[in-house]
């Protein structure tokens, strides 16, 4: 070749064959660019940014709602396995006789499954309204028929006084526990325990207070009263308890005391009238239910993104339209095509980089006022979005820069030099 | 030689005192050997000639002009010297490279290492400042910053536009801007200088500095090619070719600008 005069003073390319560009000047030359049209960039830029800070704001409320409720359904404990009686599930045909009947849910069977292995504590459930008199007023409140052991199961206890007695459940003395609305209303500030109150006609001695747990999606959880299982039934005149409520040693395995009670309680009813929930498989369910709400919010600040993207697609159109006699000069001073193709792609993924961050700055912002309006929603900033959305910006650049680099790449630099 | 050719030597270009070694090393050698040189282009219905068959030899060191009227083929003929355009057929070796072969990156290293356009319409980067232009085609090559710094100082030195390093093209007159340009072209260290109508947007004052520049470079041993309809232009080169509808008309040796 032409290389036998290397001189001591000549230029010395880094490559011989193919141009290969320092990365740091492909980015000085694309920023370069962008700044020579600072207002086109900026508001290009915007729309990745807006699009950037939907994705984050949105994302961000989406997991603080689900933090939320999960904190709020998992303030009872997450040990827990529920036995509703029927069993959930649709007959093509009514099956008529045997088939359809469902044996109530006695108190035996709460006593019965506290011998299953595994099983730490049961509680009988029966809920309903009635009207409660005492301290001279009267008030429908939410009636609980519970066992003795409701404080332990759902991690719930009393301010003063005591919880219901460890009576025989068939024959439970009229005991009640109030929460603490329900004692704010009827008594105000005087103490009422060892009052006598009125629960739908029957007569009931007050022996504690629950302590306060305030609202539980818009339910007041202190707005009710606690009496025995056996003497709800009879108030309500109900044959079944509403459900069983297990408790069972965080050391077992879920299933395993599925398994125990479900054979339990299959020898009791002689048949699979019954369901089980288990209060942790229920947060799975709810917590991919509500992912997917995150997702989907996410998603559709992902749509003003794609705006963006066409935005960026847009302006790099243009901006090779406008510099085709740039580029036939690059192509007449030595720059190759792909070179070509490398610096118009890294101008607008460095559009879209900016846009990304600018986008960071307003969620960040938007997450802040939010924070400072909405106090109770967890909302926060997480790095693995922050992350997350500005790879999607560069992802972006790239994918909307790559056909008006492949349009500038192609020209012809003759004809491109001459295009005025 | 002119009479009309001033004496003063205005511009030092220091920049490339290793052209005159290697032009010496080669100058006996043909730079440039056009051998049946054709190109056609279609328009519409019709296939237009724009060369004939070219037989053209130049040495390393010459001063070449290139004229003839508008259509003759003088452009065309540039840019193929140049390996922005291919010949149709026939044969154009660059410094005893057949370029028939290259493919689209060959060519784009070649005209990195070999040649060094100036254009009618300087083709300055805007946005850019006459430092970072001069520099442009060693960026594109990967070269180290330092030199690229040290070579850029130089280069505009040469032109001496040292104190307008750092302005814009239109911070810049006419003059000033195609000198930059020459830097631009020159800092590469081409063997070849291919000038289009260099002076066609300046006025004659800041025409003649231009040219003096370019000339000084031929001094030095570059090889330089200009394509003009100016006669005071075309005049002024060691030898002078007039192309006619793709054909050599002329090509004549005055023996100036040796």
């Amino acid at each position: 070749m032409h290389e036998q005069t290397e001189g001591a003073n000549h230029i010395r390319f880094e490559s011989s064959a193919v141009g290969s560009m320092r990365f740091r000047d492909i980015v000085a030359f694309a920023t370069g660019a962008a700044i020579a049209h600072r207002l086109r960039a900026g508001l290009t830029a915007l729309g990745i940014g807006i699009g950037v800070a939907a994705v984050v704001l949105l994302t961000s409320i989406g997991e603080g709602l689900h933090q939320f409720v999960l904190t709020e359904f998992t303030q009872f404990g997450t040990n827990l396995i529920a036995v509703t009686p029927g069993k959930m599930e649709t007959f093509g045909a009514p099956m008529g006789g045997a088939f359809g009947t469902v044996r109530p849910l006695s108190l035996d069977d709460a006593e019965a499954l506290t011998r299953v292995s595994g099983v730490k504590a049961t509680v009988p459930m029966v809920q309903g309204n009635a009207a409660v008199k005492g301290g001279g007023r009267q008030r429908r409140t939410s009636v609980y028929g519970v066992g003795s052991n409701f404080p332990d199961v759902f991690s719930f206890g009393v301010a003063s006084g005591e919880f219901l007695p460890p009576d025989d459940p068939r024959t439970p003395r009229a005991l009640a526990v109030l929460g603490r609305t329900l004692r704010d209303e009827l008594f105000g500030l005087a103490n009422p325990l060892g009052a006598r109150i009125r629960i739908g006609g029957d007569r009931y001695r007050v022996i504690g207070i629950m302590e306060s747990k305030g609202n539980m999606l818009g339910v007041d959880l202190d707005d009710a009263v606690y009496i025995p299982a056996a003497r709800s039934l009879a108030l309500f005149n109900r044959e079944s308890l509403f459900e069983i409520d297990v408790l069972y040693d965080e050391a077992a395995s879920v299933d395993e005391v599925k398994a125990g009670i479900h054979r339990l309680m299959m020898a009791r009813h002689g048949g699979e009238d019954f369901t089980l929930t288990a209060q942790e498989q229920m947060l799975d369910v709810l917590g991919s239910i509500l992912n997917v709400v995150t997702f989907a919010v996410g998603a559709l600040g992902g749509i003003s993104l794609l705006v963006g993207g066409v935005g960026i697609f847009t302006i790099m159109t243009i901006a090779v339209r406008e510099r085709m006699s740039e580029i036939g000069l690059l192509g007449a001073v030595g720059a190759q095509r792909k070179q070509i193709q490398w610096l118009f792609l890294g101008e607008s993924v460095v559009l879209a980089g900016l846009g990304g961050l600018l986008g960071l700055v307003i969620g960040g912002g938007g997450i802040e006022l939010l924070g400072l309006l909405m106090p109770a929603l967890p909302v926060t900033l997480s790095l693995q979005y922050v992350l997350f959305a500005e790879g999607i910006a560069i992802l972006i650049g790239l994918v909307a820069g790559v056909l008006p680099a492949i349009n500038a790449a192609r020209l012809d630099p003759l004809e491109a030099l001459r295009a005025e | 030689m002119k009479a009309s050719r001033p004496a003063r030597q205005l511009y030092v270009i220091s920049s490339t005192e290793s052209l005159s070694d290697r032009a010496i090393a080669e100058t006996s050698k043909p730079i440039i050997e056009l051998k049946g040189l054709r190109r056609e282009f279609q328009v519409g219905d019709e296939l237009v000639h724009a060369l004939n068959g070219i037989d053209l030899q130049i040495t390393a060191g010459e001063y070449v002009s290139i004229m003839g009227p508008s259509g003759s083929g003088k452009s065309t003929l540039l840019y193929i010297l140049g390996l922005l355009d291919v010949p149709t057929a026939g044969g154009y070796r660059l410094a005893g490279v057949n370029t028939a072969q290259m493919n689209d990156d060959e060519r784009a290293s070649a005209r990195q290492r070999d040649i060094g356009f100036i254009f009618q319409s300087f083709h300055l980067v805007p946005r850019m400042s006459a430092a970072e232009n001069v520099e442009l085609p060693m960026t594109l090559a990967g070269v180290a910053p330092d030199e690229r710094r040290e070579r850029v100082k130089q280069a505009l030195e040469g032109v001496a536009l040292a104190d307008r390093a750092g302005h814009r093209p239109d911070q810049l007159s006419g003059g000033q801007r195609q000198r930059v340009a020459i830097a631009r072209a020159i800092v590469t260290q081409p063997k070849v200088l291919l000038a289009d109508e260099p002076t066609g947007n300046l006025d004659t004052a800041s025409g003649d500095e231009v040219l003096h520049i370019m000339e000084a470079l031929n001094q030095q041993g570059l090889t330089l090619i200009v394509v003009t309809h100016d006669p005071d232009v075309g005049e002024r080169a060691g030898r002078h070719i007039g192309l006619h509808d793709g054909d050599v008309a002329s090509d004549r040796v005055t023996g100036a600008g040796e």
